[in-house]
């Protein structure tokens, strides 16, 4: 089954990143099927899916987290732009692929160390030594994550002092201080209360004007609310890629149709 | 879900055996006394079990304390704490528990710079690095090395570890504090190594991922990120470590010499308190003497010290607590 979308082909110097026929395999068993995807660079673009359709599967292709398992196997490429370098390939050591692309995680999940230091990890792991570059870098993340404000008089008390909310910007944060090319979210607000989940999507949407983001998501208002463009996954396979406006109002596929008016999923 | 109309239940009905015939009612009556007979002797056991463990502790406290009164009643503490020669079996007695102190730590020392890094180095090891196969081989063969009798580590530290180190160091006497401190550290590294290890496997994967996903090598997640949040059990397995190697006895016993002296320098022999305490309990003391009391009064220090550590080893478990 082919990808459904009524979109043209951008121009590669628009794309972050472009997902070529990839395959992915726990073992025998095979997660993703056949994926061809653009990623519009500095865009948000949202996956949706009931649970286990691997969308989070595909996430973490991105930055090659599944190779900390054993038994998995990626077929296929994800070529990141502007070098068209394939991020996928067993070649390509995973550390360089999570130097450019970094994540943010379901769950918050701070170190166990101070807030600045947590900002700070990032740097220190590339070698980064110079205390003055550090403060500065930690500043620009912590205001960039809308955090500075509230943690600016307590950045050496422990990371797992802050709210639910508040961890996850941190998170953030951390991720934004070695300047990415590409963000990951894994369904970031799901363990956040309404509040919380509303100045992380603002944050998203504001961020976009300095990385290329990608988020996973169950909540489909909140993929409307924060993604230029949708994905639709099911069953491993990516069912229909499009402009989100034209996935919420007016679907290609049947099958996303019923899911986006909770038919199933 | 449609909302299911849920009858309250109505008071008579909880208690058993209401609203049916009699005779079914006596039944169910006395099937529930039965079962709550069974609770109570199950229930009555476990607490005499419990029981028996906190009973022998304060006997043994009661004891050592009863019997090391006896003993400063003879032997001032002051003289007890700032003498420095130990010989109570002499004409002339001295009771300087600093000479058996300074065996003591000497070899704890020696031993915890053996055990300490080795162990921390192999949990490490085992639990970030690795392979599956590796960890399921090495994991049996290190408890088989905690269960090696202690009376085999002493004579592999007199009759191998010594002349070894005689080669390098010709002036080494045959009993000596470092071999003995040596074998005791390597005998102790499965104690560190395995609390240490269950501790970091303890550190959720959410916390690895974060770390990798920040483009950390496995060097750097398992040293910046999982030591840190392992430390309260890393520190635990250190006190436990710290204890084995204080009471150790057998080992120091064999190949450390049992002759007291106050020195801190491990290429001398000495006496610990606990190779004392062996030693003056293989001879025939007669009952109540100055000589059968000191064995007393040198097991309340060790009781102490143990103690000691406990404490230090609860404060820093509530300290560095775990907070994910």
């Amino acid at each position: 089954m082919s990808t459904v979308t009524t979109l043209t082909p951008k121009p590669q110097a628009e794309l972050k990143a472009q997902v070529n026929a990839l395959n992915f395999y726990y073992g025998d068993f095979q997660a993703l099927k056949n994926i061809d995807f653009p990623v519009e660079r500095n865009q948000v673009t949202a996956l949706i899916g009931p649970s286990g359709c691997g969308k989070s599967t595909f996430l973490r292709c991105f930055n090659r987290m599944h190779d900390l398992y054993p038994n998995m196997r990626y077929e296929g490429e994800i070529l990141l732009y502007p070098d068209a370098v394939n991020i996928v390939s067993p070649q390509v050591d995973p550390i360089e692929v999570r130097m450019r692309i970094a994540m943010v995680f379901q769950k918050p999940n701070p170190f166990p160390k101070s807030i600045y230091e947590n900002v700070a990890y990032g740097l220190r792991v590339r070698g980064e030594r110079k205390k003055d570059v550090i403060d500065e870098k930690v500043e620009e993340a912590l205001r960039d994550a809308a955090l500075w404000d509230e943690a600016k008089d307590r950045l050496n008390d422990l990371a797992f002092n802050l709210s639910g909310g508040q961890q996850q910007r941190l998170c953030i944060a951390r991720a934004l201080a070695t300047d990415p090319e590409i963000l990951l979210f894994d369904e970031p607000t799901s363990a956040l209360d309404p509040i919380a989940t509303a100045r992380i999507e603002e944050l998203v949407s504001e961020l976009k004007e300095r990385v290329t983001i990608l988020i996973v998501t169950h909540n489909m208002q909140q993929a409307a609310r924060v993604s230029a463009y949708t994905a639709f996954m099911y069953i491993g396979q990516l069912i229909e890629f499009d402009d989100t406006k034209k996935i919420f109002t007016n679907p290609s596929s049947k099958l996303t149709e019923e899911y986006i008016t909770g038919r199933f999923g | 879900m449609s909302s299911i109309p849920l009858k309250p239940l109505s008071p008579p009905l909880l208690e058993a055996g209401a609203g049916q015939p009699p005779a079914a009612a006596s039944m169910r009556r006395s099937m529930n006394l039965r079962r709550r007979l069974t609770e109570r002797g199950i229930e009555g056991l476990l607490l005499l079990a419990a029981l028996v463990s906190v009973f022998t502790t304060l006997a043994i406290v009661a004891i050592l304390v009863w019997e090391s009164i006896l003993f400063f009643r003879t032997v001032p503490l002051i003289d007890f704490l700032t003498d420095t020669q130990w010989t109570p079996l002499f004409d002339d007695a001295h009771f300087g528990i600093i000479a058996l102190l300074s065996g003591t730590l000497t070899t704890t020392v020696v031993a915890l710079l053996v055990a300490i890094p080795l162990g921390t180095i192999l949990a490490i090891y085992l639990s970030e690095f690795a392979p599956f196969r590796v960890r399921e081989v090495a994991k049996p063969f290190l408890e088989m090395l905690g269960g090696v009798p202690t009376i085999v580590y002493g004579y592999f530290a007199l009759l191998f570890v010594t002349p070894l180190l005689q080669r390098f160091y010709p002036d080494l006497p045959g009993f000596n504090m470092l071999s003995a401190g040596l074998v005791m550290g390597i005998m102790i590294v499965p104690y560190v190594s395995s609390l240490s290890e269950d501790a970091m496997r303890a550190v959720p994967m959410n916390m690895r991922e974060a770390s990798y996903a920040m483009g950390a090598t496995r060097l750097q997640t398992a040293l910046f990120v999982v030591t840190p949040a392992a430390l309260s059990g890393l520190a635990s397995s250190y006190i436990l470590g710290i204890s084995r190697a204080v009471g150790e006895t057998m080992v120091v016993a064999i190949a450390a010499g049992m002759q007291p002296s106050f020195t801190f320098n491990p290429t001398e022999p000495a006496a610990t308190i606990t190779a004392y305490i062996v030693q003056v309990a293989l001879g025939d003391l007669p009952h109540g003497s100055i000589g059968y009391q000191t064995i007393f009064a040198a097991g309340l220090t060790l009781l102490l010290i143990t103690l000691l550590f406990n404490i230090i080893g609860h404060i820093l478990r509530k300290r560095f607590r775990e907070a994910y």
